[in-house]
């Protein structure tokens, strides 16, 4: 079981703090819940609370960026997306700033909080701007991974973190690498396509499909952006049947992105699973995933469905 | 990056007469003052003119942030036009992004890039983009234009450079109509609270903006152009958030230098500056002063012509 990929954003800063001086944590208020508190207790000097404000927390953190320091904000992600939208806009990304966006409590598991911080927009609104890397790890080894890789590259990164914890995919010698995506199952009847922690759910959906006589492949897409889109498309080109899946709207996430690169360069049928155009509520988590689609079995049935109706 | 720099030693690295201290504090005749009227003049001619040419842009706002400009670019800022990002520099964030131009014109005239690179302004590919884009054009410490975001940045530059234990001060100019976005209100209890002294905004209350509020309700025509908050207590309101206030003619310069001095003197100290510096729209132009329509107009050729024989040439 992984840990909780906030518990790893705040752990790993925490480590990494020791080593990188110029490694500030701003937070919106939201410390105990992101566990900014953590690092907090670790480096108080290096822990900035900017109160419930989190335009004045994003445009902050670039004013620390240009005199060299690495801010990684913590707050949730809607209100980086949504609250601070034109400020991570205007501020963050066009002007390269190196800035960290640590959204918390992204997709679907969000503790109850329902369809005001239920943000499945975020992947859309973040790829599309010019500049931005916009990352959704899928365990805590990858998640941390990703962590270093962010602290250590100069530039704007949008990091999404599962509030929960859930399988591990990965061993201790995972690399992270911008834009990879990772193959992590071969097969010839359908290519799963996921990314965060929905891509575990998919492995399992794909051994449901196995059992069934469905060989099902599976790519994990951890860089939502950049993405390695030769890649994507020639996973897609071997298969005559694309899925996606992920805790995110149908529309302009992994889903959409897969669809642009497949009607490019791989023309087939794209079948996305998401959120489809409907707001959040607040309900258990197993409740959500199964709601939109986004189980192993949910996932494997939509699968055969699909196979079935061609 | 070292700390230190220069301590209260004016603009020892900036201003080309050495430090805006002893020009407040000395004579506030005019005649102390007539290189910075000149400089104004060339600057405002150069706003119409540039305006003008590009066919966009506003004159308005540029004109009534010019002095206050002038006043920073050559008496006040530490910096040095011909090392841009010199890391013990002062820094300065045009927060009211749509006034660029003013900002362009006087960096030009302070020497940071040829007068004539202004006629580039608005064209596509220029570094003079129609709001200030920091990654285009050395000399700038922000993008700003979408208001109310370059007041946290500032904010930033501040808490940075105390942590870096450098004594630089920030600068951000705001517009009073700015004051209305509640990202501005979001920065000044949290400048306060972390005792950013180090921090000065000055406001160009020029108390006109693009609509202002209907002139009757249900009245289907452009609104009075006032600035709606002109009535209410600005000063109040900042100093119950922890600010120190000063409140100055901003077409003055010894009043401008001179609570520049004082702001810059809070540097040490924990209680962040706001000037809110009382300004005419359109400032220095019979055209155009005080006339609304001039937020975003473009000049005709007479006009332009007009400007040439008002504010060409030494100030009367």
């Amino acid at each position: 079981m992984t840990r909780p990929l906030r518990d790893v954003w705040a752990d790993t800063l925490i480590e990494l703090a020791g080593t990188n001086p110029d490694l500030l944590v701003l937070d919106g208020d939201l410390g105990t819940s992101t566990r900014a508190d953590r690092f907090a207790t670790a480096h108080p000097d290096r822990f900035i609370q900017m109160g419930i404000a989190e335009q004045n927390l994003v445009g902050t953190a670039v004013g620390l960026a240009s005199l060299g320091f690495v801010p990684w904000l913590s707050s949730f992600t809607v209100f980086f997306t949504h609250r601070a939208v034109d400020q991570v806009r205007m501020s963050v990304a066009q002007t390269h700033a190196n800035v960290k966006i640590g959204a918390a409590y992204a997709g679907l598991q969000t503790g109850f909080t329902g369809k005001t911080h239920m943000d499945v927009e975020d992947l859309a609104i973040m790829r599309a701007m010019p500049g931005m890397t916009v990352l959704a790890p899928g365990d805590a080894t990858e998640c941390a991974a990703t962590i270093r890789w962010a602290t250590e590259t100069d530039g704007p990164v949008y990091l999404r973190l599962g509030r929960d914890g859930g399988p591990d995919l990965f061993g201790p010698d995972y690399r992270f690498e911008p834009g990879r995506v990772l193959r992590l199952r071969e097969g010839r009847d359908v290519l799963l396509v996921s990314t965060g922690q929905q891509t575990a759910r998919c492995v399992e959906a794909a051994a449901l499909l196995a059992a069934d006589g469905v060989d099902a492949g599976l790519v994990h897409v951890p860089s939502i952006k950049p993405v390695d889109a030769a890649a994507l498309a020639e996973a897609a080109a071997a298969v005559p049947l694309v899925v996606t899946a992920e805790e995110h709207s149908v529309f302009g996430g992994l889903g959409g992105l897969v669809a642009e690169i497949v009607s490019s360069h791989a023309p087939r049928r794209v079948e996305r699973i998401g959120i489809e155009d409907t707001w959040g509520e607040s309900a258990p988590n197993a409740w959500l995933l199964d709601r939109h689609g986004l189980t192993p079995e949910r996932v494997a049935d939509r699968v055969q469905r699909t196979l079935h109706a061609e | 990056m070292s700390s230190g720099g220069t301590a209260n030693g004016g603009a020892a690295d900036g201003g080309p007469d050495g430090g805006a201290a002893s020009g407040a504090s000395g004579a506030r005749d005019a005649e102390a003052y007539r290189d910075l009227e000149a400089i104004s003049r060339r600057g405002r001619l150069h706003v119409i003119e540039t305006v003008a040419h590009s066919g966009a842009g506003h004159v308005g706002g540029p004109l009534s942030a010019m002095d206050l400009l002038v006043a920073l670019y050559f008496r006040i800022l530490r910096i040095r036009p011909d090392e841009p990002h010199w890391p013990e520099r002062d820094r300065f964030v045009m927060s009211k992004g749509h006034s660029a131009i003013a900002l362009y014109t006087i960096l030009a005239l302070r020497g940071y890039f040829p007068v004539e690179e202004l006629l580039t302004f608005d064209h596509a590919e220029s570094r003079l983009q129609g709001h200030p884009d920091v990654t285009r054009l050395p000399g700038l410490d922000a993008s700003t234009g979408s208001l109310g975001q370059g007041m946290s940045v500032a904010l930033g530059m501040a808490m940075g450079i105390r942590r870096r234990g450098m004594d630089a001060h920030v600068w951000a100019l705001l517009g009073d109509g700015e004051l209305q976005e509640g990202q501005v209100w979001e920065a000044v209890p949290v400048a306060a609270k972390y005792g950013l002294g180090n921090l000065t905004a000055i406001v160009d209350r020029n108390g006109m903006q693009q609509y202002g509020w209907p002139l009757r309700p249900n009245e289907d025509h452009r609104g009075d152009r006032a600035d709606p908050w002109a009535g209410l207590d600005v000063r109040g309101a900042l100093e119950a958030l922890g600010w120190r206030v000063l409140e100055i003619d901003g077409h003055d310069f010894a009043a401008i230098l001179g609570a520049a001095a004082d702001a810059r003197s809070a540097t040490g100290g924990d209680v962040p500056t706001a000037i809110l510096a009382r300004t005419v729209k359109g400032r220095g132009f019979s055209v155009t002063e005080g006339v609304s329509e001039w937020h975003s107009r473009v000049a005709t050729a007479d006009e332009v012509a007009a400007a040439r024989r008002e504010l060409a040439g030494d100030p009367p």
